[in-house]
């Protein structure tokens, strides 16, 4: 299962849990905020062969309602989803 | 068992023992060799019922006990010198993570010149990973710190790791008569350990995420205040201990015939034992001098100090440190502590005892004469002629 962050960050230091644990699931942080680049899935190229899932170093491919999708809260933009993907269904587009 | 003829090591392991930790590894050096032979002993005849892990390097054995301690097991873990500062990337993680583990370190000197005698300089170099640091005086404190230890660190305010500082030889291998107290009034002082901050089947948790910047100061804010909450809860256990074993200690700091004193000797560790003789001496020559000895330095007792040298003339820090290109770090705690809280006199720095050299009684004597000259001045004991820096001049 994908991890989800908490719906709201906290503000107050009281929210915040002592040690570094949260309950399962979920994360303190996104961490994305050096992607240059991002993997955009073209759906009608994609077959679901889940390569790209494989090989991701940050495991943030995941299925959404049976499609491949990205989170993109954790992709970091390296593109090797794109190298490896043998149906040139994802492409590299320019962060803005 | 009652009164026993024991080394620091032995008094130590006795301690851990009666505090009946689930989870023990460690990595054997000298001098700390002897706590974990002896814990090793007693889960093997039975007296303790504990996984002892033998591990293949001090990072591995603080990181056994990180993980052990992540799944909700009571830990011990045991180091010296070179053995702490290999493991020095893990101290952070277990602060961090705010898992209690606590530590045995025999205090030995840093290489190089690759020496295995006692100073201060492999812990005091650590004061900054967010472990509570105590130093104990002798082979019964020793034992009474190991049993406390937990009891503060385990506080849900506190959640800290703790690491008990024993003189490498002088006090880990010196024998006394040292009182072991029964496992039931061990047990009546220390309850079973119990936190939500672990791994559980029953209540999956996220443990040791990352925190980014905006999160990260919340974390290290929240590490800070549990550690000066160690203030509070040291003084409930000491509490706690002296009405269940009828031995009473004096908190982060201990005053040794202050209350009139013009001049004041700061140290920490087993030399305040000829501190307190020499003391004495002076005393009855009619000498108005003191000693504080510095049970624990992190958290670090500004207040308590503030308030025992308010009315001291001159104060001299006795370490076996040196923070080198600066002072003696003990004696940087120290100044600050007094600048704080507006106290404006002289304080002298002695960095003696390195790599194991014998602090005497002379030494001792001296300082006190040279507290009545009220300079400031930083000096080595122990070279011959001593070399002596006075503020501000060649420092």
């Amino acid at each position: 299962m994908k991890p989800f962050l908490r719906k709201e960050i906290p503000a107050a230091l009281s929210e915040l849990p002592d040690a570094t644990a949260y309950e399962a699931g979920y994360l303190v942080t996104k961490n994305a905020g050096w992607r240059n680049v991002r993997p955009v899935i073209e759906l009608d190229k994609c077959t679901g062969c889940l390569q790209c899932y494989l090989h991701c170093p940050d495991g943030v491919i995941f299925k959404d309602k049976g499609k491949v999708a990205v989170d993109y809260d954790f992709c970091k933009g390296c593109g090797i989803c794109k190298k490896i993907c043998k149906y040139a269904a994802i492409r590299m587009e320019a962060e803005k | 068992m009652g009164k026993c003829f024991l080394s620091g090591n032995e008094a130590f392991a006795y301690g851990i023992c009666l505090a009946r930790p689930q989870v023990i590894s460690a990595y054997p050096i000298t001098p700390q060799t002897i706590v974990v032979e002896k814990l090793s002993e007693l889960v093997e005849d039975g007296s303790l019922k504990a996984e002892f892990i033998h591990v293949e390097s001090e990072h591995s054995a603080l990181s056994c006990a990180i993980g052990a301690s992540a799944v909700g097991a009571r830990t011990f873990t045991a180091t010296s010198s070179q053995g702490l500062l290999y493991m020095a990337e893990c101290l952070t993680y277990a602060s961090g993570g705010r898992f209690p583990i606590v530590m045995m370190n025999a205090n030995r000197s840093t290489a190089l010149p690759w020496n295995i005698y006692g100073d201060q300089r492999d812990s005091l170099s650590q004061l900054d990973c967010g472990w509570i640091q105590a130093y104990a005086e002798n082979a019964q404190e020793s034992l009474d710190l190991a049993l406390m230890s937990y009891y503060v660190a385990e506080h849900r305010e506190v959640s800290a790791p703790f690491m008990a500082n024993l003189d490498g030889f002088v006090l880990t291998h010196t024998y006394e008569v040292v009182e072991v107290p029964a496992k039931e009034q061990a047990d009546s002082f220390l309850p079973p350990f119990v936190t939500e901050n672990k791994m559980d089947f029953g209540h999956p948790r996220n443990l040791a995420f990352s925190a980014g910047p905006e999160h990260n100061t919340a974390f290290k804010y929240k590490e800070h205040i549990g550690l000066l909450n160690a203030k509070k809860v040291i003084a409930e256990a000491e509490e706690k201990f002296a009405r269940i074993f009828g031995r009473q200690y004096t908190g982060l700091i201990e005053s040794y015939r202050t209350e009139d004193a013009d001049y004041i000797l700061i140290t920490l560790g087993s030399i305040a034992g000829l501190v307190k003789e020499k003391v004495d001496k002076l005393r009855a020559e009619g000498k108005r001098v003191g000693l504080i000895r510095l049970r624990y330095i992190r958290p670090f007792p500004n207040e308590e100090l503030a308030g025992a040298l308010k009315n001291a003339k001159a104060i001299a820090v006795l370490e076996k440190d040196v923070s080198f290109g600066n002072e003696g770090t003990v004696f940087t705690n120290v100044n600050s502590a007094l600048h704080k809280a507006g106290i404006s006199i002289a304080s002298s720095n002695y960095i003696g005892g390195l790599g194991g050299k014998n602090i005497s009684e002379a030494d001792i004597e001296k300082i006190f004469e040279e507290l009545k000259e009220e300079k400031t001045t930083i000096q080595f004991l122990g070279l011959g002629g001593a070399e002596k820096w006075v503020y501000p001049q060649g420092l």
